[in-house]
């Protein structure tokens, strides 16, 4: 548990350290904040962080298993 | 072999690849003709192809090793490691056929890039279909190690030798600007880089788990 603590710590100061970027610098100008890539880049994120944490879980149950042999 | 038990490349695998899906898609990319946004297709279709690359050669330092030692956990190994490797295969050439689609016109045009690509996945599933017809276990690994030796530099001659000796489509071939001439943007390179390596240790993350199973459903068969 403690690693998906830290895994969903870095990934939320990631976050935040990028939104400030992108304010300052002139990176999301009008053309991509009104073509909503950011709902992309959401939908995108939540799908992989999905899979990331289904295959940690494998990898958890995979040594459960390995243990009780 | 602690290391695949580790957490902490699984990790970082993951925040590489993290960061890339969103510095991908934000930040500055070179605003070339025809292109235009699918130049960034360059952070997700290539890494694909680099993810493969680390696999399979995993996959062959276990050949050679289990020619040297006989063990058999050497032979899984490197079984398991051309099995993901054929996922992030077919991912790459996915991939390539789609943003061909929307650069070249057509998902397959026939391109010497496109075709060798073609081939050097027959070859690979010529290995599995090979090990998979030998019923005698030693045998088995045995002319399945040498196969998956031999296979490599011709994979590697396909994709990324013959291909550049002629003209083809692809970047980096004959009389086609490189894709290196952008990779040269260090924009570029800040994206490019992490996602290569995030791609290959999710790919060889994925590898260890099935090995994992593989050993388990292995030690079973042998108690039976």
């Amino acid at each position: 548990m403690k690693r998906f603590l830290v895994l969903f710590c870095l990934i939320v100061c990631h976050m935040a350290v990028f939104a400030q970027q992108t304010t300052n610098v002139e990176m999301a100008d009008t053309m991509r904040s009104s073509g909503k890539i950011y709902v992309v880049i959401a939908i995108i994120s939540t799908i992989f962080v999905g899979i990331a944490i289904y295959l940690f879980a494998i990898d958890r149950r995979l040594k459960k298993i390995e243990r009780e042999k | 072999m602690k290391f695949i038990y580790q957490t902490w490349w699984k990790v970082l695998a993951v925040v590489l690849i993290f960061y890339t899906l969103i510095a991908g898609f934000l930040f500055h990319v070179p605003t070339l003709p025809i292109l235009h946004e699918t130049i960034r297709n360059l952070y997700f279709h290539v890494p694909m192809w680099f993810a493969m690359l680390a696999v399979f050669v995993i996959s062959v330092f276990f050949s050679i090793r289990y020619l040297n030692s006989g063990r058999e956990e050497d032979d899984l190994a490197a079984v398991e490691c051309v099995n993901t490797g054929m996922v992030f295969y077919l991912l790459g050439l996915v991939t390539g056929m789609i943003w061909a689609k929307y650069t070249w016109g057509e998902f397959w045009s026939g391109d010497p890039k496109q075709n060798s690509a073609a081939i050097a996945f027959l070859l690979y599933c010529a290995y599995l279909v090979l090990r998979n017809s030998i019923d005698e276990e030693q045998k088995r690994a045995k002319i399945a190690a040498i196969y998956n030796i031999f296979a490599f530099p011709i994979m590697i001659v396909l994709l990324f030798i013959l291909p550049r000796m002629t003209d083809s489509l692809h970047p980096g071939n004959g009389g086609n600007p490189a894709f290196g001439k952008f990779d040269l943007d260090s924009h570029m390179r800040i994206v490019f880089y992490p996602a290569t390596l995030g791609w290959c240790l999710f790919a060889l993350w994925i590898a260890t788990i099935r090995y994992r199973i593989r050993l388990i459903e292995n030690k079973r068969n042998n108690i039976n």
